[in-house]
């Protein structure tokens, strides 16, 4: 790893590689998960999935299912008459247990509890279902013909609280949204072009795989409702349980252990609203623990067609970029109208582009539905604008890193009216990634090399709280609901608190996740914990301070001297005394407590959105084998500009990570559909990367203390996943002469790519 | 009734004597009957390797292996390498490199280690790369978790391997000194 680092000075242990918080546990086994949890008297749900892509339902049978010995609830739709069945973050669509009918193959109809799993997975094969079976389509642009299956006979209630009621314009039934994001005078920029690039690109289905499969747990005490769950968003699932049980929100207690994966495949609500609805049935505590097949049929990436032409002048300069944007969202909305919006903001990408026409529409297929997956319809664009960066270089003659050094966006400037400036240096990210790829130096036959770039509008909403508690003997308690998934919230929070309050780190003890427990955070996801939760814990460490402060001059020197605030504590003319000595001190006795609130929302600093830019700048050197088609990415270089690293040891896991999963996607990683069934649905047929496809990697993190956050902070995670597809598509196309437009590459599609090029040599 | 058979095993040096239905794999003997939850499965069909628990110093996928085939022999879990509270190298190793983030694959990773060390305790990079090819992590991108098994391999390993006294170490450019406020 190697820092390069301008910003200013942060008192440690920020920006210090201590050992993460949750290492003893994890390395123990100790650790736990929500798939570890257990409790009396708890039951075991298992699941009955439509094996149509689309049906209706005519009847269901349940008796024998119900006589089975060990059986203690079998449950319908029909079952639940006082639950509200339907919800979905962007637009209210999608029905815990199906309703009347099935959209994708896999769907949930009939939930068995049991003594046990197994009894309960008997059980379920005595469940008879009716359907009949309906015209089906799984492809985005055929579900747009005419003619083709309507999914949705009705329109889902849009959730215009959340606000995408703008995002909803319904051209075709089968279309769920639409965004358009535009600026300048496109007509005229394309009239003016010296250059036109042209194509259509495609990324496929992905699965995130999150190593552990979505599981949650249920129980009902008098009327109040407890969830354990491998979630992302206990404060959105909550909201979410609220209006399925008409429950106060205070009555919904989300408490989330820690989480084996997220991705973003574990943002918003997924299996809750069911487990709960069952364990209503059931009378008891009831555990519905999914397989990693069943997570797959549960949430997958979006695939994208992008449609993109883009305008250039005889310097390459750009002139203007127009798309059309086809997400596949499957069966239900989930958040793919949020993925769309993200995709059509972040065509443009890094770039000044003085035009701009995009819309982006979000489609329904019979396929599992789509949602939030780290990169957020930034990898999907990003292959397309970046392919014809470098397809408009060779074609005027132009360095590749030079067209881009001429159109990359300045710090402070816009990349369209009424956003936050880039808060990046990029010219100078391109540079480190070109010095660490070693881009002037002499490549073997059959490699080639590309350095691409995104820049996404990133930390979604600023709406975070934190409460620091401040004890007698000076020890803190910090309660915020971030969720630790293992990207390190756990260490760089507890990290931050401790620099802000003075204090040793191991003095420092954070409560994360638990809605009745600590205070409210809108979500972990789009890479904000450390720049949003960061800033709530400094602004509630401040208010502890101030309140310390005041109570030192109230019970130390009630008349006077003025007391002075320390890193650690406060100085009353010679003696010291320490944030517990205060506490103690204003309560007169040994006992009592300070309690910081930190509040973080559209306001100052935090005004202007998006909260920040995330930065994507990576480069690879890749061989491509001709006999094969098999690509291997030989190096790859990640530069992770995060503005302040609170730990760069962690900086480092998320941006290598982050880039491999990436390589996944780009070679290999793709969810086939045939006769509207999932053909690879599993971990033997959908191969992710191997430590056997680790190239040699070099990891830069930049710190210019440009973020909005602590000490210029500002967020990463994402943004070394987003231009790695396009980054390796263009440097296959130096090393073999193939222009790669569908991801992923796979050695199937470079060998006919390969042949169609010495075909065309030949005639 | 489900087939039923009585089963005698040592699990982490602890004899251990059950009733359990013949079905059963050892997953779910040491997850539900024994508390060792340490032991992750995820993919459930010998694939990721998070299940990975050492039988007679093999490594075996406690997913699919039939509890029946473990009669009489060794079983070492995650939860064995710490016998006295003392972490083992490897799994210093691991808190000290970041070889894990969820933290989910870890259990497993750290037993094919385990096993490999054993076996080979000086391997090369590409032993390594190839002796954890069955076991999948889908958050660090592997690098991290190669550098760990390396470390522990060379015990180049400490507690205080990170130093919290020096401020930002690795930097290009120091300008980062403990402030004061």
């Amino acid at each position: 790893m190697r820092r390069v680092s301008t910003r200013g000075a942060a008192p440690a242990p920020i920006g210090l590689p201590v050992p993460r918080r949750d290492g003893v546990a994890k390395v123990t086994g100790r650790g736990r998960f929500t798939v570890d949890i257990g409790m009396p008297g708890l039951a075991h749900a298992k699941l009955l999935r439509s094996p149509y892509p689309h049906a209706v339902i005519r009847s269901i049978d349940t008796a024998a299912a119900r006589r089975h010995p060990g059986v203690v609830a079998v449950v319908t739709a029909d079952d639940l008459p006082d639950v509200r069945l339907v919800y979905g973050h962007a637009v209210a669509d999608h029905p815990m247990i199906a309703t009347g009918k099935v959209r994708f193959a896999g769907e949930p109809v009939v939930g068995v509890v049991a003594e046990d799993a197994v009894t309960a997975e008997e059980a379920l094969r005595l469940v008879s279902v009716e359907y009949e079976p309906l015209p089906f389509v799984t492809a985005p642009d055929a579900a747009l013909a005419d003619g083709a299956p309507i999914i949705h006979e009705q329109p889902g209630e849009q959730r215009a609280h959340r606000g995408f009621a703008e995002d909803i314009a319904r051209t075709h039934p089968n279309v769920c949204s639409e965004s358009r994001q535009s600026w300048g005078e496109i007509e005229l920029a394309f009239g003016d072009a010296h250059l036109v690039v042209e194509g259509e690109y495609r990324y496929p289905r992905s699965y995130a795989y999150a190593m552990e499969p979505y599981t949650a747990l249920a129980r009902w005490d008098e009327g109040e409702l407890t969830v354990w769950t491998s979630g992302q968003h206990p404060y959105m699932v909550r909201e979410d349980l609220a209006q399925c049980f008409d429950l106060p929100l205070a009555a919904v207690r989300v408490i989330v252990p820690y989480v084996g994966g997220g991705y973003g495949s574990k943002s918003y609500t997924k299996i809750e609203p069911l487990t709960a609805a069952l364990a209503l049935r059931a009378g008891r505590p009831v555990r519905l623990g999914l397989t990693i097949e069943e997570s797959i049929l549960t949430t997958r990436g979006d695939a994208a067609i992008v449609r993109l032409r883009s305008a250039f002048d005889r310097d390459g300069l750009i002139l203007g970029r127009q798309a059309t944007i086809l997400l596949d969202t499957g069966g239900y909305a989930e958040n793919s109208p949020l993925v769309g919006r993200k995709a059509a903001n972040r065509l443009g990408g890094p770039y000044r582009i003085p035009a701009l026409d995009v819309l982006c529409s979000t489609v329904y297929t019979n396929t599992a539905p789509a949602s939030s997956f780290r990169g957020f319809g930034a990898p999907q664009v990003t292959l397309a604008g970046e392919s014809q960066m470098d397809e408009a270089a060779e074609l005027l003659g132009i360095d590749p890193l030079e067209i881009r050094r001429r159109n990359l966006l300045r710090p402070g400037e816009r990349p369209w009216p009424n956003v936050r400036g880039i808060d990046a240096d990029l010219v100078a990210d391109l540079d480190l990634a070109a010095e660490e790829l070693g881009w002037t130096t002499p490549l073997p036959t059959g490699h080639g090399r590309a350095i691409c770039l995104s820049a996404s509008d990133a930390g979604s909403e600023p709406m975070t709280t934190s409460l620091v508690r401040v004890h007698p003997d000076g020890s803190l308690t910090v309660s915020c609901g971030s969720t630790e998934m293992g990207q390190g919230s756990s260490t760089v929070l507890a990290q931050m608190a401790a620099g802000e309050m003075g204090i040793e780190l191991e003095r420092v003890h954070l409560l994360q996740s638990d809605t009745a427990a600590v205070s409210y955070d809108r979500s972990t996801g789009a890479s904000r914990t450390t720049t949003l939760m960061g800033l709530a814990i400094a602004a509630a460490a401040r208010d502890a301070r101030a309140q310390l402060v005041q109570w030192a001059q109230e019970s130390l020197a009630p008349d006077g001297p003025t007391v002075i605030e320390e890193r650690s504590g406060v100085r009353i003319g010679d003696a010291s005394h320490d944030w517990g000595d205060v506490v103690r001190s204003w309560f007169g006795g040994h006992a009592g407590e300070c309690v910081g609130r930190g509040y973080i929302r559209r306001s100052g600093t935090t005004e202007e959105m998006p909260p920040f830019w995330e930065i994507g700048c990576v480069g690879v050197e890749v061989s491509v084998d001709e006999s094969t088609g098999v690509i291997r990415v030989e190096k790859l270089v990640t530069i992770g500009d995060v503005g302040c690293a609170i730990n760069p040891q962690l900086v480092e896991g998320q941006d290598i990570g982050a880039a491999m999963m990436g390589l996944g996607m780009a070679t290999r990683e793709e969810l086939v559909y045939e006769d509207g069934n999932l053909m690879n649905g599993n971990l033997f047929d959908y191969r992710v990367p191997r430590t056997t496809d680790l190239p040699e990697i070099r990891s830069v993190i930049v710190e210019r203390g440009d973020g909005v956050g602590l000490y210029g902070a500002k967020g990463g995670g994402e943004g070394s996943l987003n231009p790695v597809a396009a980054a390796i598509a263009n440097a296959v196309w130096r090393a073999a002469g193939i222009r790669l437009r569908e991801a992923p590459f796979s050695p199937e599609r470079v060998w006919n790519a390969l042949r169609e090029r010495d075909a065309a040599a030949r005639s | 009734m489900p087939e039923t058979m009585d089963l005698s095993l040592t699990v982490n040096s602890r004899e251990r004597a059950l009733r359990i239905e013949a079905r059963e794999t050892l997953g779910d003997v040491l997850r539900d009957r024994l508390g060792l939850t340490g032991t992750k499965i995820s993919c459930d069909a010998q694939v990721c390797g998070a299940c990975t628990v050492l039988v007679d110093d093999l490594a075996v996928s406690a997913c699919t292996f039939l509890a029946a085939d473990a009669e009489s022999r060794s079983v070492r879990t995650v939860e064995g390498l710490a016998p006295n509270g003392v972490l083992s190298p490897v799994q210093q190793a691991f808190i000290d490199h970041a070889g894990f983030q969820c933290g989910f694959c870890t259990p497993g990773m750290l037993m094919a280690t385990t096993a490999l060390l054993e076996e080979n305790p000086a391997p090369s990079r590409d032993e390594v790369i190839h002796a954890l090819e069955g076991n999948l992590c889908r958050c660090t991108g592997y690098a991290q978790i190669i550098d760990a098994v390396l470390a522990a391999a060379r015990g180049a390993i400490s507690p205080d391997a990170v130093p919290d006294a020096v401020p930002d170490a690795g930097l290009d450019t120091a300008p980062t000194a403990e402030a004061t406020r």
